[in-house]
């Protein structure tokens, strides 16, 4: 099920009930979500992803703007008859009722033609509870499983009635650490083996780009970036994404383009060809630099961090927007860890070069142009230009 | 742990409370068990220099009283009937309070007037109201024209007047208005506590069961009465004990008299039973019935604690 959001705007009254100052939420958010795909939403808190989500739900009304579930327009529809499946933050699981009941309880809701059987609910539940690996918790209370399981059968109670899209706000924020790795993978391989089309929120950009096919980056209720999480991460169009973005993140210094080359301090970076006199933000992904004694970027050393294959190296530069500048290099680089500075190459595909006012990113010959928002937009239009075509020509 | 050298500092900011405990609460108790198995025992004889025998002949007296029995009786019948009644009454109250946005506070507030108002008071306006002949008593129109404003919307609805609480009136109608006015009286707290339960629920689980396509009546029975149980256990249980130690509602309506003119003491209850023993001296007896409620009520909420403990979930 193809999801389609047009120019979506939520603007909530302030909280204040004195002032009358509006809260826009979300801003003119226009995307579609392909079918079978898992998107990860991307931002900040308090940049409107999950408020968005909670439109698609349809517990939350959009101020304007339109939502389609393929070609059904189900912006006015209540949540229970869109056919979503939402997993909750902490869950929500009803804690009186056993894993069996919990999951139960969707189906016996249903009315009409679609109640179904006890059989039939039972056989349901049998599948999903299989599908996410909980055939032996069935008679537990939530309170006596682990954070992990209890989000399975979240996920499993979402999918019992098979929505036709999956909706997961934050799903990984309440466990730990290496519970969230095994999670993560799990909600993988559920949305492959549904093929539901799923959209997930998220603060965690390391989340977000290990498991999504696609990921929105937000902030301010706006959309900055969309595309795969690989493409994101190497081309970013602006300052906010290539930050966001990331761990270690990327090092930041103050720059400027003089004379058609780049500078950060003293020290010429790289050329600029074709490009007019302005201050920068140089950034530099951490595994972005090459040890080299005769280096283009001089940095003054602090310590070095080994962490087996690789290390990192701290160091600071007085250009440098961070106390430092973190770099990871092969462990095989050679430096002297007694000398005051360090000497760095910089790999040109690791270097972005953004607008000091407008945080845009500037384009350096031989840069290829990120996979951008109106690119995706004139792309599904060209697509369903295309349909219709072909659509008109079956009819004739 | 407190240092030794400082624990008088301790018992003497503690002392005001451990005084008032000892003298008012546990003195009295210890007393009372004193009195109750003491046989025949009567303040006034002691003083006179009278010794009791040690025996349990004071609850055999009681127990074989038909007076108490009566009063045991009214008792448990407005306790059963009240309780189950105010508490799904409040329940539903509370909920619809819940649900509501415009006027909520105006009609919480409203809901909570009855727990401030002295139950004497708001006894002489049901009185008022469930009264037969009201300011006409003593008229030569008496017996013929109702004052009542229940029995005159009984009539409006050309239904025939009854006597509530006049002479004449049967126990049941008494009962019946005991019942009203004993439900109106309990709602405030019971709603002010369910509904308190209820803003505590996390807005999740409703979100969750909209998602579901749930219906309104199942997830006030699936949901929230079992979110809700152990306040609903709570007021029950506070239910049952204050039942049975009703006392002034009666008193509200009926007078000291306990019951219409022409049967006195009909509506008494266990209390009134006690009191009435200790205002004839004879406080033997009215502590053997006070250890025989006490003993009553232990019963009842143990059972229900019992009960709650199988359907109080978490």
């Amino acid at each position: 099920m193809k999801v389609q959001l047009q120019n979506i705007t939520k603007i909530f009254p302030s909280r204040n009930k004195k002032s009358k100052e509006l809260v826009t939420a979300v801003n003119d958010f226009t995307f579609t979500v392909p079918d079978g795909k898992l998107i990860g939403l991307l931002g900040p808190s308090g940049c409107g992803k999950s408020t968005t989500l909670y439109m698609i739900s349809g517990l939350e009304k959009p101020t304007s703007g339109k939502i389609f579930f393929g070609e059904d327009d189900v912006t006015e529809l209540p949540p229970e008859k869109r056919g979503i499946g939402l997993v909750f933050q902490n869950y929500a699981l009803y804690p009186h009722m056993t894993v069996r009941q919990n999951i139960l309880f969707p189906l016996q809701n249903l009315k009409g033609e679609d109640k179904l059987t006890k059989e039939q609910m039972l056989d349901h539940v049998d599948e999903v509870t299989k599908l996410v690996q909980l055939e032996q918790y069935l008679d537990r209370k939530p309170n006596q499983m682990s954070g992990g399981q209890q989000q399975r059968v979240a996920i499993a109670r979402a999918l019992v009635k098979m929505p036709r899209v999956l909706l997961l706000d934050e799903p990984l924020s309440n466990l730990d650490a290496r519970l969230r790795l095994q999670t993560r993978e799990e909600i993988r391989r559920i949305q492959r083996e549904t093929g539901i089309t799923t959209i997930f929120v998220t603060h965690d950009q390391e989340e977000a780009m290990s498991i999504s096919d696609m990921i929105v980056v937000m902030k301010l209720g706006v959309i900055q970036q969309v595309g795969e999480p690989q493409e994101v991460y190497d081309n970013p169009v602006n300052l906010f994404v290539s930050k966001f973005l990331g761990t270690p993140p990327i090092n930041v210094f103050n720059g400027r383009i003089s004379g058609e080359k780049l500078y950060i301090g003293e020290e010429e970076i790289a050329s600029a060809e074709g490009k007019e006199d302005m201050d920068v933000y140089v950034g530099i992904r951490p595994e972005g630099f090459i040890v080299d004694p005769n280096g283009k970027l001089t940095c003054n050393l602090e310590s070095r961090e080994v962490m087996g294959r690789d290390v990192s190296i701290v160091s600071n530069h007085p250009e440098s927007a961070n106390p430092i500048v973190r770099s990871i290099v092969d462990s095989e680089s050679v430096f002297d860890m007694d000398a005051q500075t360090i000497k760095y190459n910089i790999k040109k595909s690791k270097m972005f070069v953004f607008n000091k006012e407008t945080e845009e990113r500037v384009f350096f010959e031989g840069d290829k142009l990120p996979y951008h928002l109106t690119q995706y937009l004139e792309e599904i239009k060209s697509e369903e230009t295309q349909t219709e075509e072909n659509t008109q020509e079956d009819n004739a | 742990m407190v240092e030794s050298k400082h624990s008088w500092k301790a018992w003497l900011y503690l002392a005001p409370a451990i005084v008032l405990l000892l003298v008012f609460t546990v003195w009295p108790i210890i007393n009372t068990v004193r009195m109750a198995f003491l046989d025949d025992y009567s303040g006034l004889e002691e003083v006179g220099g009278t010794v009791f025998n040690f025996g349990v002949g004071n609850f055999i007296k009681v127990v074989q009283y038909q007076r108490f029995l009566d009063c045991l009786k009214t008792t448990s019948i407005l306790c059963i009937a009240t309780v189950p009644i105010s508490t799904i009454l409040a329940l539903l109250i509370a909920v619809a309070l819940n649900s509501i946005k415009v006027l909520q506070k105006f009609l919480q507030t409203v809901f909570f007037l009855p727990y401030v108002t002295n139950s004497i008071a708001i006894g002489m306006v049901f009185a008022a109201m469930f009264n037969i002949v009201g300011s006409f008593l003593g008229t030569e129109n008496e017996l013929v024209v109702t004052a009542g404003v229940i029995n005159n919307v009984i009539e409006f609805f050309g239904g025939t007047h009854v006597n509530w609480i006049n002479v004449g009136s049967t126990y049941a109608a008494n009962i019946f208005v005991m019942v009203v006015y004993i439900v109106w009286n309990a709602l405030p707290f019971k709603i002010l506590i369910l509904l308190g339960g209820l803003q505590s629920i996390n807005k999740q689980y409703y979100d969750a069961a909209k998602v579901d396509g749930t219906s309104k009546g199942r997830i006030l029975r699936k949901i929230t009465v079992p979110l809700l149980s152990p306040m609903l256990a709570y007021v029950v249980i506070t239910g049952f004990i204050g039942g049975f130690k009703e006392y002034t509602s009666i008193i509200g309506i009926f007078g000291e008299t306990m019951g219409p003119a022409d049967a006195s003491g009909r509506l008494n209850t266990m209390v009134g039973f006690i009191y009435d023993a200790l205002a004839s001296n004879k406080q033997g007896r009215a502590s053997a019935a006070a250890l025989i409620l006490f003993g009553i009520i232990l019963v009842v909420t143990l059972i229900n604690l019992q009960v709650s403990k199988k359907k109080v979930h978490y």
